[in-house]
């Protein structure tokens, strides 16, 4: 079909191939190794999570530049505001319910209101994280995160974006974070790909039905997509990486375009990417809107693959409900 | 080494003009928190005379002193030292939470006058000044950290994670000067909830840690040099204070922790300051 978008607005290089799959902490642990190479100013701390949050390797590396602050979650964002208060570039890790669960007020009060590079990359975010269950599946960072002033809010689709994210992370003055999951997800974008901050990204053209994700929900639109089109339903694909700043443009050219948005994400609805895509709509393009994702509850516990198509973020599930959101086009 | 007795005389001096300030910093501006900064007065102004490298000269060097005011509701009397130290205009003081002020209600980071740190929620700073102790110690800087905080910020748990990783890390550039009045908001901190002896605690916790009468500048002052040489690990001063000392009416009330005088009891007490004008 004719692309509607501007120029600028290219359809991103994808992967070919086989499918690899790699978890996103994994490319986390491998950009903090480039910067620790590259930058002397760069310094991590842990929170006794270090071999699952993949900063272990940084702290074999530079363990000069690493500090590990035990099971101090809040301790370590107040650490880590001080040393940025001082210069650093700080990384700051944990499971992503602990992260931005328990260190809020330390990270509004320490590091947002201050405005100081302390990029919390938080790993183990979502339903994913699977069987641990209700208390280690982080449903709500992406809300208490976006709520922030001067806070900015990255969710990488697949391993190639989270390590371009966090190199950016690192190039970008100020509070960031960045949501990185456990369960190794499908790579999507090649290596050719360019991450840029406040920018999301077009996967797939289409103008019957817009369906934006972030995420492992990315890969799970793009195959409802693939549904779609076998029933003769053309679906555009957004991968909207960078939560906050959302990217206005790319949000109200897809609503202009295709007159329906679906969102998509391993979070709750309420204050999340949906949300996030629902205030743009709402102020610049109304559009009917369906978001999917957790309506209010916790999760449970289960392997990842069956907690996503049981609370209907499979791409079968995508699929069926961008149809019922199409029956509400004007 | 020690002071001499013209530098203690400006140590009193200076506190006493530091007194006034927060007076009328507090009453012009109708609210704000007097008890403390009257309280903290002798033991900040030893430090920022005598120990804290901190000046217009210095204000922009990387590896000069921090300070970081843990209990921020206290600040009117760190700004009052800041304009002593001539980094904020005394005009400026009268506008102490006033629309457009630097001088907020709780320290506000501001490099131009040399405010170092955000901070207002109790607990939050020790942490902070750890992680500023470790950058200057990464660089190789002989930056001195001191953090501010308070019995009542000692019931916050972050206090002792900070504690903890402090002494862990082996920060001997880091001093904390702990204001112990036993008054918090709701009254009588042993009643409210008693932090007992925080010198015990905080040599448990691995730290350098020392009892002071915190009106006793040379007592202060001896603290400071001994926690200098103290090198291989972070230093508490537990200064021992009476909250809303010099003001007779407002001495050990925990009721003058956050209210401003009104035109009579603001005159009153200045007239109390003045008699006892060292």
């Amino acid at each position: 079909m004719e692309s509607v978008l501007s120029t600028t607005r290219k359809l991103a290089p994808l992967a070919s191939g086989d499918v690899q799959k790699i978890a996103t902490r994994e490319a986390y642990g491998q950009a903090l190794l480039e910067l620790g190479e590259e930058r002397d100013d760069v310094v991590v701390l842990d929170a006794d999570l270090s071999g699952s949050t993949k900063t272990k390797g940084f702290s074999k590396a530079f363990p000069e530049r690493f500090f590990n602050i035990g099971v101090a979650e809040a301790n370590m964002i107040g650490t880590a505001a001080g040393l940025a208060a001082m210069g650093k570039t700080v990384f700051a890790s944990s499971f992503a319910m602990f992260a931005a669960g328990k260190a809020w007020e330390q990270t509004r009060q320490s590091v947002c209101v201050p405005e100081l590079s302390v990029k919390i990359c938080a790993t183990h975010a979502g339903l994913t994280v699977g069987e641990d269950g209700k208390s280690h599946q982080m449903l709500e960072d992406i809300t208490l995160m976006r709520v922030l002033p001067h806070m900015r809010v990255i969710v990488p689709a697949d391993a190639v974006e989270a390590r371009l994210a966090v190199r950016a992370a690192a190039e970008t003055e100020g509070p960031m974070y960045v949501r990185l999951s456990r369960a190794s997800t499908p790579v999507i974008l090649s290596e050719e790909y360019e991450f840029q901050l406040g920018r999301g990204t077009l996967l797939r053209e289409g103008g019957d039905v817009a369906i934006a994700a972030c995420g492992v929900e990315v890969a799970e639109a793009l195959g409802a997509a693939e549904i779609l089109a076998g029933q003769g339903i053309e679906a555009r694909v957004l991968n909207l990486a960078t939560i906050d700043p959302i990217d206005t443009e790319l949000v109200v050219q897809a609503a202009n375009d295709c007159g329906a948005i679906l969102t998509v994400e391993e979070h709750q609805i309420r204050g999340g990417l949906g949300d996030a895509v629902a205030q743009t709509v709402v102020r610049h393009a109304p559009v009917p809107m369906e978001l999917l994702g957790m309506d209010d509850a916790f999760g449970q516990s289960a392997p990842a693959s069956e907690l996503i198509p049981h609370y209907g973020l499979d791409s079968a599930s995508i699929a069926a409900r961008a149809q019922e959101l199409m029956r509400r086009k004007g | 080494m020690a002071l001499t007795n013209a530098q203690i005389d400006q140590i009193r001096g200076t506190a006493h003009e530091v007194r006034e300030d927060v007076l009328r910093m507090v009453h012009a501006a109708k609210c704000g928190h007097p008890g403390g900064p009257l309280g903290m007065a002798d033991f900040m102004t030893t430090l920022f005379l005598a120990h804290m490298r901190l000046s217009k000269d210095n204000l922009h060097a990387p590896e000069r002193d921090r300070f970081i005011l843990g209990n921020g509701h206290t600040c009117a009397g760190y700004y009052a030292l800041l304009a002593q130290k001539g980094l904020v205009a005394r005009d400026e003081l009268m506008r102490f939470r006033k629309m457009g002020s630097p001088l907020q209600g709780h320290p506000h980071r501001n490099a131009e006058i040399g405010i170092d740190f955000s901070t207002g929620s109790l607990g939050n700073s020790l942490s902070v000044a750890v992680g500023m102790a470790l950058a200057a110690r990464l660089n190789g800087w002989d930056t001195r950290v001191f953090s501010a905080s308070s019995d009542g910020e000692s019931q916050e748990g972050q206090i002792w994670e900070a504690a903890t990783s402090a002494a862990h890390y082996g920060v001997g550039n880091l001093t904390v000067i702990v204001d112990f009045n036993n008054i918090q908001i709701d009254g009588v901190m042993r009643e409210v909830m008693d932090v007992r002896d925080l010198r015990e605690k905080y040599t448990a916790f691995g730290w350098h840690a020392v009892d002071v009468d915190g009106h006793d500048v040379v007592a202060v002052d001896q603290a400071l040099c001994d926690a200098r040489d103290v090198l291989d690990r972070p230093s508490a001063i537990i200064a021992h204070t009476t909250i809303g000392k010099g003001v007779s009416f407002m001495e050990n009330q925990a009721g003058w922790h956050g209210v401003a005088p009104n035109d009579e009891q603001f005159e009153n007490a200045m007239a109390e300051l003045a008699a006892a004008k060292p």
